[in-house]
């Protein structure tokens, strides 16, 4: 186990991914030279040169497409999306061409791409620059969305990622780079897709989460603890495939569920995870299941305007002691 | 500005004679660019003690093109931009207070605190933002064009962007709809030489200048660090434009002595420090235009002292201004998330109260 940031995590994972397989590249805006608008592939043109490490135009609809289409063909692109945000542009390439194209073909080609960068909101970024995209993709067949919360998850699931030979999209978060934590050193650390984490044991009620909202729900957790109510953390850590298992194991132990999100509430993650949980364990659900999200609004930027928008560990302390009906 | 004083020259008035401009006009746009250079390093400040938050695009270098090619522009004209438009937004008539406020995230900002840095709207002197997505102002501009036509109205629509804007599919389909329809729309790119830190030629093989061409769309190159001739290509330009010539594309050269936004660095690998050092002393806007009217004898040093003042009251009335307006009410958060609230059916989902 070594301490790292999430960022040094996926640096790491990228690197390790290079080295391994010589078709897996890297493109995107300031990839190379300028380490990355985030600095998650520092040193990557150093070690990998630059046919390997690209820096693009700003143009995310071709890019995305020339990495579809490279995949097409054997290659195993990871484009990175300065930030999520920007990928609207690409969005044709990605649910036109990536999520249908193994199956109009009756697979006849696979799409091992990788589509990675940070999604929702950091600080006073305002409305075109903070918002969290899950939902786009998931609604999507054809492509998986990995949202991993920590630096060992981010490493383990990136890894996962370019070794998957379907269309991935990979969100981190600007809020999570310079987060430190432990992560396996082991070159063959790979954290299957499809898992979830618990990350807090607890037996009175379940937050289901996922992505940088685990620290969240782990505030509002020990906030909770401070009332003697015990939560659960249920970290999702890809939103599709939906470890659906440890959700209704969850949902059995504390028959009360408040699902957290960062994105906005309609036809949001949490709308699809409701749904399951009340079909597959209606009998288990001791309250309705609550959801604490954005507000439901574009992003505002001042200050206190943003911070009344962002969902927070407090509307989550409020939605479980609704559920607990205390 | 209105109110800038002539000095009527004693000297050689003829350095203005090339440029068709009078002493007045130069000596109003030297006012304009200093007020931008004040008002820019004011902000500057404000965000070092975190009065300002997010990311912060500093026009510092590009004074000239900003006031040369508002200057051709009636009241009735359309402007928009992208992110880096602060100075911008004066220049088409927001108040300095009112960009200020909206950086500082105030209720008397231009967008009511909503917007912030990137997202300056003044619809009441036709700025029309302020926008965040490389390259989507484009159409944009074009559809104001299309109704400019559609009305039979005789304004303009002035589309700015960067140079990293013209590798969209956005700039390209644009170009060639105003070009088809033969709209009054005027593309011009602040050609800054970067976008971040990506050295033009680095993404394109071809110059600026050739950008329009397959779209039929006649390109002008000038040099925006001389206010001067940007206002006299503008000025014929948007003659030309308003009388029905169809789109022009302009290759603004310019360069900005700033870094990206407030969290980059000024020069690096991308540029080295040599050449921004080099940029600033021979090709500031405002030198340049001060060493004309020196020369000229349109101006003298106490003259340019009196100007610089004026110009550092407006920004620093705009600080206090920004700092003595409220922060947005909650009450505010869900207001104008929709026009028009309909009588059935639920609009908002989050569960939250409203009131
Ligand atoms: C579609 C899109 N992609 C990426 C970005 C991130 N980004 C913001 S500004 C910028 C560089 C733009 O440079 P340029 O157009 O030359 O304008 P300048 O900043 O030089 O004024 C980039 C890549 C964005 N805002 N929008
Ligand atoms: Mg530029």
């Amino acid at each position: 186990m070594a301490v790292m940031t999430y960022r040094e995590a996926l640096n790491q994972a990228l690197r390790e991914e290079m080295r391994r397989d010589p078709d897996v590249f890297l493109m995107g805006e300031e990839v190379a030279e300028y380490d990355g608008a985030y600095k998650v592939s520092k040193g990557l043109l150093g070690e990998f040169g630059p046919q390997r490490v690209v820096d693009s135009p700003i143009s995310e609809l071709g890019f995305a497409g020339l990495g579809v289409g490279a995949a097409m063909v054997g290659l195993r692109p990871v484009i990175e999306f300065m930030t999520f945000n920007f990928a609207h542009l690409a969005l044709d390439q990605i649910l036109n061409n990536a999520t249908k194209l193994h199956y109009m073909s009756d697979g006849q080609f696979d799409i091992p791409i990788v589509f990675r960068g940070p999604t929702g909101a950091a600080l006073q970024l305002a409305a075109q620059h903070s918002q969290a995209c899950e939902t786009y993709y998931s609604h999507a067949p054809g492509c998986k969305v990995v949202t991993p919360g920590t630096p060992a998850d981010a490493k383990g699931l990136l890894k996962a990622a370019i070794r998957d030979d379907d269309p991935v999209i990979f969100m981190e978060g600007e809020l999570l780079y310079n987060m430190k934590g432990e992560v396996p050193d082991d070159e063959d650390f790979v954290i299957p897709l499809g898992v979830a984490d618990l990350k807090r044991e607890g037996s009175d009620v379940s937050i289901i989460t996922h992505g940088k909202m685990i620290h969240v729900a782990l505030a509002a957790a020990s906030k909770l603890q401070k009332d003697g109510v015990e939560a659960d953390v249920l970290d999702l850590r890809t939103i599709r495939p939906l470890d659906m298992d440890a959700i209704l194991a969850t949902v059995a132990k504390t028959n009360r569920v408040v699902y957290l999100e960062e994105g906005w509430p309609y036809a949001g993650t949490g709308a699809q995870i409701v749904s399951m949980i009340q079909e597959e364990a209606f009998d288990h659900l001791d309250a309705p299941i609550l959801r604490v999200t954005q507000a439901d609004i574009p992003m505002p930027y001042a200050k206190n305007l943003e911070m009344l928008a962002k969902p927070s560990a407090e509307l989550v302390v409020e939605a479980c002691n609704k559920v607990l009906y205390r | 500005m209105t109110d800038t004083k002539t000095r009527k020259g004693t000297g050689k008035p003829e350095v203005l004679k090339p440029y068709g401009v009078s002493a007045e006009l130069a000596l109003e746009l030297m006012q304009e660019m200093l007020l931008y250079r004040r008002f820019e390093e004011k902000a500057e400040e404000a965000y070092a003690i975190g009065k300002i938050g997010g990311f912060c695009h500093l026009h510092i270098g590009q004074e000239g093109a900003c006031a040369g090619t508002l200057k051709a522009l009636r009241e009735d004209d359309y402007v928009i931009s992208a992110y880096r438009e602060h100075t911008l937004a004066i220049a088409k008539g927001v108040t300095p207070n009112a960009v200020m406020a909206e950086l500082y995230g105030r209720i008397g900002g231009a967008s009511g605190g909503k917007g912030g840095s990137m997202h300056i709207f003044g619809t009441h002197v036709r700025f029309m933002g302020g926008h965040g997505i490389v390259g989507a102002q484009v159409p944009l501009a074009t559809g104001f064009a299309w109704k400019i036509k559609y009305r039979a109205e005789d304004s303009v629509a002035v589309c700015f962007m960067g140079d990293a804007a013209v590798n969209q599919g956005a700039f390209h389909e644009s170009l060639n709809m105003a070009s088809v329809w033969e709209l009054p729309v005027i593309f011009v790119v602040e050609n800054n030489q970067y976008g971040m830190g990506t050295a033009f030629d680095r993404v394109s093989t071809t110059d600026m200048q050739q950008k329009s061409a397959a779209h039929g769309v006649p390109a002008t190159s000038v040099d925006g660090q001389d206010v001067l001739a940007t206002y006299a290509l503008f000025r014929e330009l948007v003659q030309e434009v308003r009388d029905g010539a169809g789109p022009k594309f302009v290759n603004l050269e310019t360069y900005r002595f700033r870094g990206h936004s407030m969290s980059d660095p000024v020069s690096g690998t991308y540029r080295p420090t040599e050449e921004v050092e080099r940029r600033k002393k021979e090709d500031d806007p405002i030198v340049v235009l001060r060493d004309k009217l020196f020369a000229g004898g349109l101006l003298d040093q106490a003259g340019l002292q009196e100007m610089d003042a004026t110009a550092r009251k407006i920004a620093s009335e705009a600080a206090d201004f920004a700092e003595n307006s409220p922060v947005p009410g909650p009450e505010n958060l869900y207001r104008n998330v929709w026009a028009e609230v309909n009588p059935h059916g639920r609009l908002f989902f989050d569960g939250r109260r409203r009131d």
